[in-house]
């Protein structure tokens, strides 16, 4: 839990003071707001003041510090793509050799229809892939074809993958690392 | 689903930064040619249609607390019990079906990793069924804030 309150994660400068302990339970519970989303209403800020404790300036300031140092990726709609028509969304996994497998994340991170790109251990031997890429796609045919444009393009002919479309969310929501579910 | 030009705008300009203001509602309309309160009502009805998830922020998850990525192999005609008692154990934001030997593939996010560890290995007692832990190593690419291809979707 440490990290919660860590110093980075205030506005404030003396993390020692009364006043700052109080307004960290603030932030705390600023953050487990956050992570249900904003409301809709015209001041957003201030109705979380209100659930908080804080002013609705420092709301404001915190949210604008957690954007610069990184804590929030990024704020605003958050897209569920399957209702959309992004319905054939794969997930393609990689067995690449070890020496390769950094390069060949950045560089499968640039492709445009690449929308996640990450590198996890292997666990054999049941699962021998390093490299997990996703692809959002609208239909089946047109992500196969991306992949193949894919093989192609990085000389991936002699790699080992799978392909795992997902044909159902179970559950698909923000993280809630703070708040309780 | 089809959505309407006003609908397509608020989500290709506002994926990443909204107005961190009084109203930033009102700024947004001011942007678009949309009233406060026509933003707010279109906002709403996308969150009812599950269009959006939420408004809100994205947390760096490796900043924000801890979270891994698990699969287990489900009997096929278990599938669904299985997914709803994953659902069940806490911290769960993330549950798909997918075509593989290990069929479940979820996130778990928890305040720290001991906690994690804990819940998953609660969880994968209970469930009796091989697991797969596969935490971050690296990132390369890790938003899911992309440009809609409005034209491959109609």
């Amino acid at each position: 839990m440490s990290q919660l309150f860590s110093a980075d994660y205030l506005p404030m400068d003396s993390p020692d003071s009364d006043a700052t302990k109080v307004s960290a339970w603030g932030l705390l519970r600023l953050r487990q707001q956050l992570e249900q989303g904003l409301p809709l209403v015209p001041r957003p800020y201030r109705v979380l003041a209100e659930r908080t404790g804080l002013s609705e300036q420092e709301v404001m300031d915190a949210i604008s510090q957690w954007q610069s140092n990184g804590l929030i990726k990024r704020l605003g709609l958050v897209v569920k793509h399957r209702t959309l028509g992004y319905t054939a969304n794969a997930m393609v996994v990689w067995d690449i050799p070890d020496e390769q497998v950094q390069a060949l994340g950045k560089a499968m991170a640039d492709v445009p229809f690449i929308t996640l790109c990450y590198q996890r251990p292997r666990r054999l031997p049941d699962w021998p892939y390093n490299l997990f890429c996703m692809i959002h796609g609208t239909n089946r045919e047109r992500v196969l074809a991306q992949l193949d444009s894919l093989i192609a393009g990085h000389n991936l002919q002699h790699i080992q993958y799978a392909v795992l479309f997902s044909n159902k969310a179970y559950r698909q929501r923000g993280g809630r690392y703070v708040s309780h579910d | 689903m089809r959505l309407d030009a006003a609908d397509r705008q608020l989500i290709d300009s506002y994926q990443r930064s909204l107005p961190v203001c009084e109203r930033p509602y009102e700024e947004m309309g001011r942007t678009l040619g949309l009233t406060e309160e026509e933003v707010i009502q279109r906002l709403s009805a996308l969150q009812d249609k599950k269009v959006l998830s939420r408004v809100g922020p994205v947390f760096e998850h490796s900043q924000a607390g801890a979270s891994l990525l698990a699969a287990v192999a489900a009997p096929e005609e278990q599938m669904d019990l299985v997914a709803a008692r994953i659902n069940r154990a806490p911290g769960v934001n993330h549950n798909y079906a997918r075509e593989h030997t290990y069929n479940l593939w979820f996130v778990m996010t928890a305040p720290d990793n001991e906690l994690l560890e804990e819940h998953l290995d609660e969880l994968e007692k209970e469930l009796k069924l091989p697991m797969l832990r596969l935490p971050m190593v690296e990132g390369y690419h890790i938003d899911l804030g992309f440009d809609i291809d409005w034209e491959a979707l109609s």
